[in-house]
């Protein structure tokens, strides 16, 4: 009986601790939570409840039910158009740049300490320099004064210069080009904090383990070593490649020739800030967050394979 | 940890730096990053050789890379534009030093607090915060704007510095980041300090902080570029709060008679940004090379 008893308050005592450790836990997340929540996600909720609404912004919004997905998916070609270009750029900027990042952030990793550090400031510089994408905008120039097009008829290849920014032909090409160029972002930067932490006592094991080149010792070591970061990088990776959207406005205009270069973001920004729409707008915003969600979860699924 | 062989492990590292490394490898790695760097880098260079060109150069035909005649004139020219402005330019130095600075050191501590916990304790609805917090990085910024700016105006904080410093502390992507880095800490370390009688704020503090350095330098940095690149015209509207971002787009928005003014306003913005990174890039490296926490 009295052993029952003791058995009793220890187990009131381990409730009580874990209690106070929930609410402990809790005064940890609380500042990040109330506020997270305030400008976050009830801003979130309030869009996309307008979504489901005729909402010009001077008026009150007006329930019209499903009215805007509808016209969005059956009536609305150019969407069609933005959707296909968006695709086009995410399919092929997300993954290149998700693994470029990574292989330069690990090749960085292995250089001299005083050469490692130049080389995450250029590496990471188009990222800096903000909006230095306005450069492209001079190389690509569609006179002669472009860089490139002065470049092509010095040399004699071409001898008129070309709309690069302005013809439909060539302009999905330079943004791709103009966003792999940017790709060393948030996720670079992620895998090069990463690999620093990376115990450098694995690597040795491995070694006398059996493993015996640089690309075995990536995969059995590194990779799942940096699993956190990778998922990380993925996110990061996935949000900017489908939310492309200020590049191709500052390179191609806006709107863009024949809607050559419409992104999802683009159509978003038309209707939301030229048409004053923003129901309509929420609705994009809706539709292409379900799009990235969906895709982060597949992602996911992909990376937790990674390195077993 | 794997298991090791008894092994002189100073012998080793005298023959080769690292042993599972060929030459040829190396050499093609260090050719290929030299390449690319050199692609890379051409943004700074064209940014640093424009705000350098006298006037004359800036319209040239064939355009060159690289000034005949470097000069500061530009930023001359620039003192000059800003000395001439309604609103002492200190002003908007100061605003843009006040939400920069207040607005990283609150969201490192917040976003750390929080991601803390996430990472190393599981209680109810913390895998469901998480996955909101995710999930929230991906809703697009154009739309929520407005409604943004109605939760901003029902607290009272338009037209005030926390406008723009409130939501930087719950930027999701700092908690994000600080939480893939906390998962790798081995849990035995902070039962140890527990069971030494350590409180959650001194764990948090003492243990977990240290050992996440290269993290939090890293959030320093995303932070600080989009802190001081914020431009804030919509939840800030008087002069005298302004940012130093919005005073210096509208000097280079001053058109063809700006040009050479504007690429110096480039090249100022980019220099903050950039001191913060390569301080902090060089302190990643010097506090890992120490670092033996790893179980």
């Amino acid at each position: 009986m009295g052993k029952y008893l003791a058995l009793k308050r220890r187990n009131l005592e381990t409730a009580r601790y874990k209690a106070r450790q929930m609410w402990v836990c809790y005064l940890f997340l609380l500042p990040f939570a109330t506020l997270f929540i305030t400008f976050y996600i009830l801003p979130m909720v309030t869009s996309i409840r307008y979504s489901f609404t005729y909402y010009n912004i001077l008026e009150a919004p007006r329930y019209i039910g499903l009215a805007n997905y509808i016209n969005l998916i059956l009536q609305d070609d150019i969407f069609l158009i933005s959707v296909k270009n968006t695709f086009i750029i995410a399919v092929i900027t997300g993954p290149v740049g998700y693994i470029l990042s990574f292989l330069f952030a690990w090749f960085i990793n292995e250089l001299p300490r005083w050469l490692r550090s130049l080389a995450v400031v250029i590496f990471y510089a188009p990222s800096i320099a903000g909006n230095a994408y306005f450069i492209f905008s001079i190389i690509f120039r569609g006179d002669v004064y472009g860089y490139l097009n002065s470049f092509l008829v010095r040399v004699g290849i071409i001898n008129a210069p070309i709309l690069w920014l302005t013809d439909p032909r060539y302009m999905m090409p330079v943004v791709v080009l103009v966003l792999l160029w940017m790709s060393m972002g948030t996720g670079f930067l992620a895998f090069v904090a990463g690999l620093k932490g990376v115990d450098q006592a694995q690597y040795e094991a491995g070694y006398v383990d059996g493993v015996r080149n640089r690309w075995q010792e990536l995969y059995y070591i590194t990779l799942p070593n940096m699993r956190p970061m990778l998922l990380f990088g993925a996110v990061m990776s996935i949000t900017a490649a489908f939310s492309v959207a200020d590049q191709t406005m500052a390179l191609c205009g806006f709107p863009s020739t024949d809607y050559a270069a419409h992104t999802v973001v683009t159509h978003l920004f038309d209707y939301g800030y030229t048409r004053f729409d923003m129901g309509y707008a929420s609705a994009i915003a809706t539709l292409l967050f379900l799009t990235m969600i969906l895709t982060n979860n597949l992602i996911q699924r992909l990376l937790r394979r990674v390195g077993t | 940890m794997m298991k090791r062989r008894q092994e002189p492990k100073t012998q080793r590292i005298s023959n080769r730096r690292s042993p599972n490394r060929s030459r040829g490898g190396d050499a093609i790695i260090y050719l290929m990053l030299a390449a690319t760097a050199v692609l890379m880098v051409y943004p700074l260079v064209f940014a640093l050789a424009a705000s350098l060109k006298p006037l004359d150069e800036l319209f040239r035909f064939p355009p060159r890379l690289l000034p005949v005649n470097p000069t500061f004139d530009n930023f001359a020219d620039l003192v000059v534009t800003m000395g001439q402005s309604w609103v002492p330019f200190g002003r908007y130095l100061s605003n843009t030093v006040l939400i920069t600075v207040v607005g990283t050191a609150g969201h490192l501590l917040v976003a750390s607090m929080a991601a803390f916990v996430l990472a190393k304790y599981d209680f109810p609805l913390s895998k469901t915060f998480f996955r909101l917090v995710v999930v929230a990085l991906m809703f697009s910024g154009y739309v929520t704007g407005i409604p943004n700016y109605l939760v901003l105006t029902r607290l009272g904080l338009v037209d005030t510095a926390w406008s723009v410093i409130l939501p930087a502390f719950a930027a999701p992507i700092g908690l994000f980041l600080m939480k893939q880095f906390m998962e790798g800490i081995p849990m035995a370390l902070l039962e140890s300090a527990k069971v030494d009688g350590a409180s959650e704020m001194r764990i948090f503090l003492q243990i977990v902080m240290p050992n996440v350095k290269p993290a939090w330098m890293t959030l320093i940095i995303f932070s600080v570029q989009g802190l001081w690149n914020a431009r804030a015209q919509t939840v800030i509207y008087s002069e005298a709060k302004k940012t130093l971002t919005y005073a210096l787009q509208q000097i280079q928005l001053g058109g063809i008679a700006r040009v050479g003014q504007a690429a110096a306003v480039t090249v100022i913005m980019m220099l903050v940004p950039i001191t913060i990174f390569i301080f902090s890039q060089t302190q990643i490296l010097e506090t890992m090379a120490s670092s033996g926490i790893k179980e």
